[in-house]
């Protein structure tokens, strides 16, 4: 064996992506892997079948698997499934574009100015160690259980992980960058046009996906404690008239969503920092 | 000084000198101070509603009586109780867990395409469905705040995992470890900073997990549920001091996990130091 800081420097020096075997036995080797995922998943659902056939709970406890099927028909064709849905995700909308932007102002100002910094951190950082969950009880006091809740909530828990990355993301731009903008004669604009913005995009972007899915979680939650639409009423009326069909339906759509945000902005996030070349920010840093 | 100049990436606070760090003490202290001072003015001469807008007076007074009374004492301790006995048993399957994952490549590839999947769901979603198999009584909380650690806890144990470096265990190889040796020797220590840190998450979450579970399921003695009674009987007094619990207990959580993993990953020497 060599010695490791030689074994480094050979895999610097390597190409970045593996020579990529054909697109065909590629394909094949990852159908076959993702069958395997799925066994799990129809022995789950042959359990489950065998259980509701055999009666092994109630069915208000356990509805059979074509119930779930058909509940979920039903709701799609009445139209009902996509108007909750609808409601959820306008909630969700409204609610992350505020605080978001307001995450982002807020990280921008603090990141850029120190004295601004000193001014507001201490009471953000104070108030961002409540989770969003201890401020719903408070909030629901002063703004009743209405949709300006809804906003409310849901843009707190996104602005709190965008202000914080993107201020680490301003202060964490090497000094080095900077100070060769200014040997440049960069003005400022410039500098944060074209060294202090870019360099910080990767974090902010951690932020708006960390955001994203606390909005989520947290149209849930606040939809499962007080409203009266939405895809967390769904859950808490289909478990109220122990229609546990009409709650699997929600919570398969609620994960549905999750899902999609998650791997969306996972997918923008590579389009986005595809200029930025792996291996940069490590030699950044180092 | 010139250590700062030598690694520029090092935080620049420490080049501060000690007038400008109190100034920009004494500046994070205006803002609340101005809230406060709002708070106490428009309370005492009562421009909001003195029904809603509770004194900063009430606040503490009621802090002091219930703390005396004891009455936050066992919703505190109930909640407490409720957090660590689901932490501990979410950790130790979701250690469990993701070590399979990470050790076993079949298993991997048999569980975790569902376990990705079930994770997309938002948490608290379960809840309704949880109550309906388990009631709504402690059993279910507990269970509840279980699963919430046990997710992040699985991800970063197999992360953690999965991220031993195969020369590493080569070498053991090549010196006759034998599997257990290895998985003690070099997996295990190798997987720990990762571990940790979905440990220290999974506390974070099971702290989240006991709030809300104490919120949606049946009523019974926690901080939740005190912040609940308040809201329901327009005691801001009572809502306000369950928000500085809620937010207290939890930033105590998370210091006490970062000094534990400090402390027990202290032999780690960072790529850093160990480049000089």
């Amino acid at each position: 064996m060599s010695q490791p800081e030689v074994s480094y420097e050979l895999r610097a020096q390597a190409p970045e992506k593996p020579v990529s075997s054909s697109f065909g036995s590629k394909l094949l080797s990852s159908i076959s892997a993702k069958s395997v995922g799925l066994i799990v998943p129809a022995a789950l659902l042959l359990l489950w079948k065998v259980a509701a056939d055999r009666v092994w709970a109630p069915p208000q406890f356990l509805p059979p698997p074509s119930t779930v099927l058909r509940t979920f028909g039903e709701q799609y064709d009445s139209g009902e499934l996509f108007t909750n849905f609808a409601i959820s995700l306008g909630r969700v909308a409204g609610g992350f574009a505020i605080g978001a932007l307001f995450g982002l102002v807020l990280g921008v100002a603090m990141g850029l100015s120190r004295t601004l910094e000193d001014y507001l951190s201490p009471l953000f950082r104070a108030a961002s160690q409540v989770p969003v969950l201890g401020w719903l009880p408070l909030a629901m006091m002063f703004l009743g259980i209405g949709e300006s809740l809804k906003l409310v909530i849901i843009a707190h828990a996104s602005l709190v992980p965008v202000a914080m990355n993107t201020l680490k993301g301003i202060q964490s731009v090497p000094r080095q960058y900077v100070e060769v903008a200014r040997a440049f004669g960069f003005s400022n604009s410039q500098l944060l046009r074209k060294v202090i913005f870019p360099a910080s995009v990767p974090s902010m972007f951690v932020g708006i996906r960390y955001g994203i899915t606390q909005a989520w979680l947290s149209l849930v939650t606040v939809e499962l404690l007080a409203s009266s639409e939405g895809l967390g009423f769904m859950i808490v009326w289909g478990r109220q008239l122990l229609q546990l069909d009409l709650v699997l339906a929600a919570i398969v759509i609620i994960g549905a969503v999750g899902l999609t945000f998650d791997k969306g902005l996972a997918l923008l996030e590579e389009r986005l920092l595809r200029w930025r070349p792996k291996n940069s920010l490590q030699g950044g840093h180092a | 000084m010139s250590e700062a100049l030598l690694a520029p990436s090092a935080p620049p606070l420490d080049s501060r000198s000690a007038w400008q760090r109190s100034l920009s003490f004494r500046r994070g202290l205006l803002v609340p101070g101005l809230i406060l001072t709002a708070w106490i003015v428009s309370t005492h001469y009562g421009l909001v509603n003195k029904h809603l807008v509770a004194k900063p007076g009430a606040v503490v007074t009621r802090a002091i009586k219930e703390a005396t009374e004891g009455g936050l004492l066992v919703n505190l301790l109930a909640s407490l109780q409720r957090d660590s006995i689901g932490f501990v048993l979410g950790a130790l399957a979701g250690v469990a867990f993701g070590g399979l994952l990470g050790m076993s490549n079949l298993s991997n590839r048999l569980f975790s395409p569902t376990f990705h999947a079930a994770k997309q769901v938002a948490m608290f979603a379960w809840i309704p469905l949880l109550s309906v198999w388990l009631g709504t009584g402690e059993q279910a909380k507990v269970i509840f705040i279980a699963v919430a650690a046990f997710y992040p806890i699985v991800v970063n144990t197999q992360e953690g995992i999965q991220g031993v470096a195969r020369e590493h265990i080569e070498v053991a190889r090549a010196f006759d470890y034998t599997r257990w040796q290895i998985l003690r020797k070099v997996v295990f220590p190798s997987a720990l900073p990762s571990i940790f840190a979905g440990i220290h998450t999974g506390l974070i979450y099971a702290w989240l997990g006991t709030i809300g579970a104490e919120y949606l399921l049946a009523p019974g003695f926690g901080i939740g549920n005190l912040m609940i009674e308040g809201r329901e009987s327009f005691q801001m007094d009572k809502v306000l001091l369950g928000v500085i619990v809620v937010g207290a207990v939890g930033a105590t959580i998370n210091l006490l996990a970062s000094r534990i993993e400090q402390y027990v990953l202290r032999w780690r020497v960072t790529a850093f130091e160990a480049r000089q």
